[in-house]
């Protein structure tokens, strides 16, 4: 600690007014802020402050990933032992896994946060710490297998096109995470898409890593499907690699309810949405994705993931608490609705939240209306 | 009609340093100051001079744009200066006291008309004391109010509890009442806290109406009660005043002084004994300090509370409506990775820190920022501490780009800064909201009136 003190307190001069790095200083301030909280104190307005700060917000974010991101892990290794018709233990399982999808997180933050730091610098504010969690989602709802460089520009895309256009973290209007995948799967579908894609070296082996969404959107009857719901909850099929286990969805669910980061609103009004959307088509039955039964629908694909770490993103979702409820329920319907409709592409939660996150500003505004009529109304009673 | 009015959303900041309830007595202060500051938007023009002679009550510096506003020297002494700032503005006026107090006489009849009443008030210095929402300035004597309000509570952190303060002032406090009761042709709420069995000086009081309020910090606040009793739409006035005030006026009608004795809590982490003391407003708080003890360390001195209250040194002075001194630790220290730390002493309104687990724990909070400002990220939170029908960060946006039709339309006449302090205080972005809507009630006084 100490020797990180003198370090930062040696190399400081140059970032400093007048230093020869001083244009830097935005990278020097942000090493700085995250080894220590600063000793700013209060001088005006509220003389003591509460301990939250965006970095505590996104770390606690981080932590909720921690439970997808290790079993996603273990869920890589796991699939491509099964496809190739090898056992393997559990900790085999993992450590293949570890080292396949390192590599992604590693290019995820280090061009993301690259990107960051240059925007940054040339802005000349202090970096912000939103890409802490972007950087992290971007490699979960990636197939494992997808091309580093592939990864990159779709990273390049999401922070510059979704984020940085639009002022930086906190301005944005689209989820970046979902600007990288919706980028990648319009530009390079064939990594994307299909059956090939979703256990390591599926495409090179030739072995079929379809996926349940795949299937059924195939026709095939989910009671006939080769997973049963038990392993979907558990997780153990094929898929992006955070999104596979519904178990691991909901511990994270769980603590970003109980740490009050995540909002519950959205998280419950999306699987409401999705179990109403997905109950009614059950009714009507015209297709297989239509019979399916509500509770599976909500278990599969990438619909908990969405709704539990996608969908609760403060900036792009409502901001109102009552537009949280009708942003969440809307969510829900659309993503059950694309999946439904949309034979091509039978995932529809992450164009569900795209698309409601153009019309979150919508919503809010009319939750907004509301209020300012009750008051216009009391002052004419 | 009383109400009974519940809130449920509201924040109760658990502060170490409650004041014990017991008096300590200290010799009266030397020194004293009156500081055009504590008044928002005043203009002072002064009377006296440096060197002249005053007594209790005799007018120090007048309202520019207003000459009736008049405000009164605390004690009889000698003005030792007149601290100017930036522009020459008027800081603070000095004054040396005298060893025995000599009053200026006022001769007033509480049963004289409103006019009369309102005039004595003036003359002798005392109107500044009732002040007027929406703007939080000194009431305009040619309004007439729609009702004046009064919490008989406050609870922001380790405020004073004036169930203990005006405890046996019965009598003085109605006949403050029965001045009040002049000035409004609309009612006079009397709002007590419906979380404790309030005081009967407060209950017994005849002629008003007696509101229960209960809730978490800011039901004490007057632009709280306000909201849900009687609400400010554009173009009402109401007048508000703090208990100790009433009894101020009270000694006005009844003994013809300018008498602004006051009950003062120290409170806060860093006193040894928190208490409380008999003064006088803009007293030094040099004697409390001296009798009392104060931890070692960088210690912030803060006259009010720790949401709302204004940084004074450790010789200054009591502000004008202030009844409450407190004494944090400064935070000019890094902490080591302190964000990705457990934090069991660290106070949150999310549970992101582990310290929910105690929730009844007493915090020792220091004047640390805990972060950096940021962009807004985190939504919904301004919500839970605001108990009032109004989107708050809709509202400060509305500010931020100053918007009067959509501060207007938002709410803007029925908040204070002081009701949105807690909102400053649980924001992830570190924004300065009660100075964001200072600014935006400002803006909309000076651009609608």
């Amino acid at each position: 600690m100490k020797l990180f003190k003198n370090l930062l307190g040696s190399v400081k001069p140059h970032f400093e007014k007048g230093g020869k790095l001083e244009k830097l200083y935005p990278a020097y301030d942000a090493f700085e802020t995250f080894l220590f909280v600063p000793d700013h104190t209060t001088h005006k307005g509220a003389h003591v402050r509460d301990a939250i700060d965006l970095k505590r917000t996104m770390f606690m974010v981080i932590v909720a990933l921690i439970p997808c991101l290790l079993f996603g892990m273990w869920n890589v290794g796991y699939q491509y032992h099964l496809a190739i018709g090898e056992t393997a233990t559990l900790v085999e399982n993992f450590i293949f896994g570890f080292w396949k999808f390192l590599p992604l997180i590693i290019v995820s933050y280090a061009v993301g946060l690259a990107v960051e730091f240059a925007f940054a610098i040339y802005r000349g504010h202090s970096v912000n710490e939103g890409y802490l969690v972007t950087g992290l989602l971007i490699p979960l709802t990636m197939p494992i297998d997808v091309p580093l460089w592939m990864l990159a520009i779709s990273v390049i895309f999401a922070v510059v096109i979704g984020k940085e256009v639009f002022g930086g973290t906190g301005m944005n209007i689209l989820n970046p995470a979902l600007t990288a995948r919706a980028f990648l799967f319009f530009a390079y579908p064939i990594y994307m898409s299909g059956d090939k894609v979703w256990v390591h070296n599926a495409m090179v082996d030739g072995h079929s890593g379809s996926t349940i969404l795949g299937e059924l959107a195939a026709s095939a009857n989910w009671q006939s499907l080769s997973f049963n719901p038990f392993d979907m909850m558990m997780g153990t099929i094929p898929g992006s690699v955070g999104e596979t286990s519904f178990i691991a969805i909901m511990i994270g669910a769980l603590i970003l309810i109980a740490t009050g980061i995540g909002s519950w609103r959205i998280i419950l009004s999306t699987f409401v949405g999705g179990f109403v959307m997905a109950t009614l088509f059950n009714m009507w039955g015209a297709n297989e994705l239509m019979a399916t039964p509500a509770e599976i629908h909500l278990i599969i694909g990438s619909f908990a993931f969405g709704a539990v770490f996608m969908a609760t993103d403060p900036v792009t979702g409502s901001q109102t608490n009552r537009g949280k409820y009708i942003y969440g329920f809307l969510i829900g319907v659309f993503a059950i609705v694309i999946r439904v409709f949309n034979p091509a592409y039978p995932e529809g939660m992450m164009l569900a939240i795209l698309l409601m996150n153009i019309f979150a500003p919508l919503v809010d505004h009319f939750v907004i209306q509301g209020n300012i009529k009750r008051r216009l109304k009391r002052a004419n009673a | 009609m009383s109400k009974d009015i519940r809130l449920k959303k509201g924040l109760n900041i658990n502060l170490q340093g409650e004041a014990d309830k017991v008096y300590a007595s200290i010799p009266r202060s030397q020194n004293f100051s009156i500081k055009p500051t504590d008044f928002h938007a005043l203009t002072p023009k002064m009377v006296v001079k440096e060197g002249d002679k005053v007594k209790a009550g005799t007018c120090l510096f007048f309202d520019k744009y207003d000459e009736r506003i008049r405000f009164s020297s605390p004690v009889s002494g000698e003005v030792t200066e007149i601290v100017r700032g930036a522009k020459r503005r008027i800081m603070e006026v000095k004054i040396a006291a005298d060893s025995e107090v000599s009053y200026e006489s006022f001769s007033l009849d509480a049963k004289a008309s409103r006019e009369q009443v309102i005039k004595g008030l003036l003359d002798s210095g005392v109107w500044p004391f009732i002040r007027q929402k929406p703007f939080d300035t000194i009431a305009n004597p040619s309004d007439n109010p729609k009702a004046i309000f009064i919490s008989t509570f406050d609870t922001a952190p380790l405020a004073p509890d004036n169930d203990f303060v005006l405890h046996g002032l019965d009598k003085e406090f109605q006949v403050g009442i029965e001045v009040i009761k002049k000035l409004t042709d609309g009612k006079v709420h009397l709002n007590v806290d419906g979380n404790t069995n309030p005081s009967k000086v407060f209950t017994d009081c005849k002629g008003v109406e007696i509101n229960k309020i209960s809730g978490s910090h800011p039901a004490g606040n007057v632009g709280v009660q306000v909201h849900h009793i009687d609400p400010i739409n554009k173009g009402d006035v109401v007048w508000y005043l703090y208990p100790q005030d009433v009894l101020t006026i009270a000694r006005l009608f009844t003994d013809g002084k300018y008498d602004v004795s006051r009950i003062v809590a120290l409170t806060g982490s860093q006193v040894e004994r928190p208490r409380y003391y008999r003064t006088i407003s803009g007293a030094s708080i040099s004697n409390m300090i001296s009798e009392n003890s104060i931890k070692d360390g960088s210690n912030r001195f803060i006259s009010g509370n720790v949401l709302t209250g204004t940084q004074i040194s450790a010789d200054g002075c009591i502000g004008f409506y202030d009844s409450q001194i407190t004494v944090i630790p400064e935070g000019n220290e890094q902490e080591f990775l302190g964000w990705i730390a457990p934090g069991l002493q660290k106070f949150s309104m999310s549970k992101s820190y582990f310290s929910w687990l105690t929730p009844a724990k007493k915090y020792n909070l220091n004047t640390n920022y805990n972060g950096e400002e940021r962009a807004y990220v985190v939504t919904g939170q301004y919500e839970k501490v605001l108990p009032m029908d109004i989107y708050p960060m809709q509202l400060v946006k509305a500010c931020m780009i100053e918007d009067i039709d959509a501060m207007e339309q938002l709410g803007i006449y029925e908040v204070s800064a002081e009701d949105m302090a807690l909102c400053e205080f649980v924001c992830t972005s570190k924004m300065e909201v009660q100075s964001i809507i200072r600014e935006g009630l400002d803006l909309v006084k000076k651009e609608c009136s």
